[in-house]
């Protein structure tokens, strides 16, 4: 019985990869406001425990913010590589 | 940790006038001195301060290298150019990690090892898990056993590697490839669980003061049980696998219980908080039941495919 979940440090920087496209692509206006998680839906609570979901919203907001550039690089690279390699 | 005293080099001048703060408790830190020394150079730069003495010095000890001077020219310049970018990698370096904070962890020694490898394999007995601190630094290794260090879990994970492969080759499956599998496997293995960490940490404002590196030692101390139970694997057939499993697992859980939980739930003795954030010890405790959970899952897992 082989261990099948070989993972490798490339399989991982895909993993991340695509985690990061799929944090990025989630829309502010089209998607986010419409269930709630939006970012004039997170000044609330002004008291020292801001709560999971205000936590989570913050940290989608700071990583779309935060790699939308590096990401276009990423992927560019990624398309050239895949399309060269296979 | 004495570095070797050359001629040239007046390290107890510097040891000396290092100021006396918590530097003093680590080993000489040779990062924090003054730029242009460095305490190996048997060939030292021109433009050194305290220069010209030594070079005579240096220039005697080996004139017959040094009787060209094309060569005595050339051999100072690489001298310099090797400072420089000596220099340049600590800089880039030091921007990404901290050096220092780094050679916090590794400041161990044989009776620390020792005790620590006693408690992750039988925690039992051990009465006080605070870890100490000393004006508000903590203590390093050496003078508190209950602080995390890196020495332990890298020493560990090597020779983890080093079994899986003694122990593939037994079962005559070894080949090279699968050695370097099994260890970017471990690797990627702990990345996942410190980021899994580190976002539970921060979804839930965890105010702790456990660095990344602090995640990194706690979660490398496993393969010291992985080690253990994979021997017992490998000299006393399943049976003793199976045993060895249980026995490191419940020590291993018992060990991240406590130690995490002197840093996850520091309130959860003063019961002052109102009812809005009663779900907050709850889930602070989920997080660390879910650590100590997660050890034993990870170890069969890494492990059970080495024991037939």
């Amino acid at each position: 019985r082989r261990d099948n979940m070989a993972f490798t440090l490339y399989s991982l920087i895909q993993a991340a990869i695509l985690c990061v496209n799929a944090v990025a692509v989630l829309h502010e206006e089209r998607f986010l406001s419409k269930i709630g998680w939006g970012v004039d839906q997170s000044v609330g609570g002004f008291g020292d425990e801001p709560g999971i979901k205000v936590q989570l919203m913050n940290l989608v907001r700071s990583v779309r913010t935060v790699m939308r550039v590096p990401l276009i690089a990423v992927n560019s690279v990624c398309i050239v590589l895949l399309l060269l390699f296979g | 940790m004495d570095l070797p005293h050359h001629g040239y080099r007046a390290t107890k001048q510097r040891a000396r006038a290092a100021p006396p703060t918590a530097d003093s408790v680590l080993f000489e830190d040779t990062s924090s001195a003054t730029p242009a020394m460095n305490s190996q150079g048997y060939y030292t730069p021109g433009y050194n301060m305290a220069g010209p003495p030594n070079d005579m010095q240096g220039g005697g000890g080996v004139n017959n290298l040094f009787t060209d001077p094309m060569a005595n020219a050339a051999m100072m310049y690489g001298s310099s150019l090797a400072n420089q970018g000596k220099d340049m990698v600590n800089k880039e370096i030091s921007r990404f990690m901290s050096v220092n904070k780094l050679k916090y962890f590794f400041a161990v020694d044989t009776r620390y090892v020792l005790k620590k490898l006693m408690i992750l394999m039988f925690p039992y007995t051990h009465q006080d898990w605070e870890v100490r601190y000393h004006r508000d630094t903590p203590l390093t290794p050496r003078q508190d056993v209950n602080a995390p260090d890196l020495y332990i879990p890298t020493m560990a994970f090597i020779t983890y590697i080093l079994l899986a492969g003694m122990a593939l080759g037994i079962q005559k499956r070894f080949s090279p490839e699968v050695l370097g599998l099994c260890a970017s496997t471990a690797l990627v293995w702990i990345i996942i669980e410190v980021l899994v960490m580190l976002l539970s940490l921060y979804l839930l404002t965890v105010h702790s003061d456990l660095s990344t590196f602090d995640l990194i030692a706690y979660s490398g101390y496993k393969y010291v049980g992985m080690i253990f139970t994979v021997l017992c694997g490998l000299l006393f057939g399943s049976d003793g696998y199976y045993v060895a499993l249980a026995w490191s697992s419940c020590a291993l859980m018992f060990f991240i219980v406590r130690s995490l939980k002197m840093k996850i739930l520091p309130s959860l003795s003063s019961d002052s908080m109102g009812t809005g954030s009663s779900a907050k010890p709850q889930l602070r405790l989920y997080i660390t039941v879910a650590t100590a959970v997660f050890q034993p899952i990870i170890i069969y897992w890494l492990t059970s495919h080495l024991v037939r």
